[in-house]
């Protein structure tokens, strides 16, 4: 498992290969290791862990987003990478603000990320660029709004059954 | 159908179908929108969404313990592995240790549920190759594991038995023997689908040299599980970073050597074996102890504490109606399910409730395999590629 001084290692390689804005922090919690970049580097900082470091992580496990509100910036996406051969994993991830809510695609780099990319933008609403197909995955293609944001209220949308099909 | 792998100079239109999503052949509400040059596919594309229930919303909006029951229900097969994921996350954030027994009484659970799982994939999948009858073979035996889950839990699916800091109640007088007369009897059956199926001509034609995707494809595109150690690449969770005390059991990883459909048959046959082996081994170590944790703070006193001890009821009142309280933070906790990693990912803000959970489904990422398996192939072994692909929707979905 990467530990404590591995994870500053980690932080220390990125900061030497993105320059030192590119990484804004580490966390390690639970010997969960996470490292925490700036938005528009975290394509480069995933290619540079899974291709070019010196201890790779080469398996994307996992792409997911989430949403810290009301802390801010709210949104973030979360890349799980995986050492098959050293059996270690370290978090890498980014948060930004529904304003800004865009992030280089890294669907290029692994192609397993195409639909976790579609899930993070259906659910929410954060574009990725240069993604091949960004379109929604689980929701139909045209609802609207990103359910998995935090304000996004539970039920109260109305079912449509043959009693109510004409209604407005 | 092997000998015509190599699609011929394109001299038609193409003709596009769409398959699903309400298609026996598709497992669920899978919808494939394929292009056909002839028989030959020429490219196909899952739609996926059907079955989306919001599951990991809804868990947003309920206590820890409460949302147990919501992510059992996402890879409805492989219950016992979605509840396993969540729990470690929540144990980890809590930094709750679990009791021996409990960590064999989960391998146990999990063990039968990995046989029961693939014995479902066998039925189903071969119903999809023509091989009809061992759909009946396979449910006889998937009911001997329902019959034990019923006997451990009271539920046959959706068990809930796993909680937060062990497993719910200790297995009941007779269970033993009753998983032992289950765990003589599978090997056998397993011989007897083997004899059924894998020297069959007509399951060899329709599996061998299908579906091929090479092991570098399974790993960019982040493929785990049996299509993964069917390429011959032995990575499994179990064995690589043990969990719940896996590192206790004597079990090999099979793998096969090509990556066809028959590998990937193969594999999950000889899976089903390891994990018999487990499960005896499992009977033979069963320690002695309490079957979940004595913290009070986090599982429920025992029933009969409550007429006695005042302290006890007070626990059982903050549990029930508030629940506990992690810490903040974040973890990604990932198990070895019957389809490959199922991650589960929680967050929790110091409130009683999970800010965030989000189940990396296996089937969800493999399904991303299927344009890999099927083009520049005929649609029949398209087929059988997504039936040996066994992917849930229920998981692609959530």
């Amino acid at each position: 498992m990467v530990d404590a001084t591995g994870l500053e290692l980690i932080a220390h390689a990125l900061r030497a290969r993105l320059g030192d804005d590119a990484v804004t922090g580490t966390t390690y919690h639970r010997t969960q290791a996470t490292v925490e970049v700036a938005p528009a580097a975290v394509e480069d900082a995933v290619r540079f862990l899974a291709r070019e470091a010196d201890d790779r992580f080469e398996f994307l496990a996992s792409l997911h987003g989430c949403d810290y509100f009301p802390d801010e910036p709210r949104l973030s996406v979360h890349y799980q990478l995986l050492s098959m051969e050293r059996q270690e994993r370290v978090c890498v991830k980014t948060r930004m603000t529904i304003e800004q809510a865009e992030l280089p695609s890294v669907a290029g780099l692994f192609p397993g990320a195409n639909f976790q990319e579609r899930e993070v933008y259906d659910m929410f609403g954060v574009v990725f660029s240069g993604h091949p197909d960004l379109t929604r995955i689980l929701m139909p293609d045209d609802y609207a709004g990103h359910p998995q944001r935090r304000d996004f209220p539970i039920g109260g949308e109305e079912v449509r059954f043959t009693y109510n099909q004409d209604a407005p | 159908m092997t000998e015509a792998t190599a699609a011929p100079e394109r001299d038609t239109e193409l003709f596009t179908i769409n398959i699903g999503p309400h298609h026996p052949a598709t497992h669920g509400v899978l919808r494939l929108l394929v292009e056909l040059e002839g028989e030959y596919v020429h490219s196909v594309k899952p739609i996926i969404g059907y079955l989306h229930t919001g599951i990991e919303k809804s868990c947003e909006k309920h206590s820890y313990w409460k949302a147990i029951t919501f992510v059992e229900r996402m890879d409805y097969l492989a219950y016992y592995y979605n509840m396993m994921a969540y729990c470690m996350a929540v144990e980890e954030l809590l930094d709750e240790p679990v009791p021996l027994r409990a960590q064999y009484l989960r391998v146990l659970h999990l063990e039968l549920n990995r046989i029961s799982s693939h014995l479902f994939w066998l039925g189903t999948a071969m119903l999809d190759v023509g091989a009809i009858s061992m759909l009946w073979y396979a449910m006889r035996e998937r009911d001997m594991v329902m019959d034990l889950f019923e006997m451990s839990s009271g539920q046959r699916m959706h068990t809930r038995y796993f909680q937060v800091g062990g497993v719910v109640e200790d297995i009941p007088p007779g269970w033993e023997a009753k998983c032992r007369e289950f765990v003589a009897a599978m090997p056998g059956r397993i011989d007897q689908y083997e004899a059924l199926l894998s020297k069959n001509e007509i399951f060899l034609r329709r599996t061998r040299g299908t579906g091929i995707v090479s092991q570098e494809d399974c790993l960019a595109l982040g493929v785990t599980g049996p299509l993964l150690r069917a390429t011959g690449h032995p990575w499994d969770l179990r064995k690589a970073m043990p969990y719940s005390s896996y590192d206790h059991f004597d079990f090999q990883i099979p793998v096969g050597t090509v990556g066809d459909n028959y590998d990937r048959y193969m594999v999950r046959m000889a899976e089903m074996r390891q994990s018999v082996r487990i499960v005896e081994q499992a009977l033979d170590g069963l320690p002695e102890g309490a079957h979940i944790t004595d913290n009070r703070k986090v599982a429920l006193p025992p029933r009969d504490e409550l007429a006695t001890s005042m302290e006890a009821l007070i626990h059982h009142f903050k549990l029930v109606t508030e629940g506990f309280r992690p810490p903040a933070g974040e973890v990604y906790r990932a198990i070895e399910s019957p389809r490959g990693e199922t991650g589960c990912f929680v967050v929790s803000d110091g409130s009683a409730k999970p800010a965030r959970v989000h189940m990396r489904d296996p089937s969800f990422v493999n399904m991303q395999m299927v344009p890999k398996m099927a083009e520049g192939e005929l649609i029949a072994d398209m087929i059988a590629s997504v039936a040996l692909l066994d992917p849930i929707i229920g998981g692609v979905d959530r």
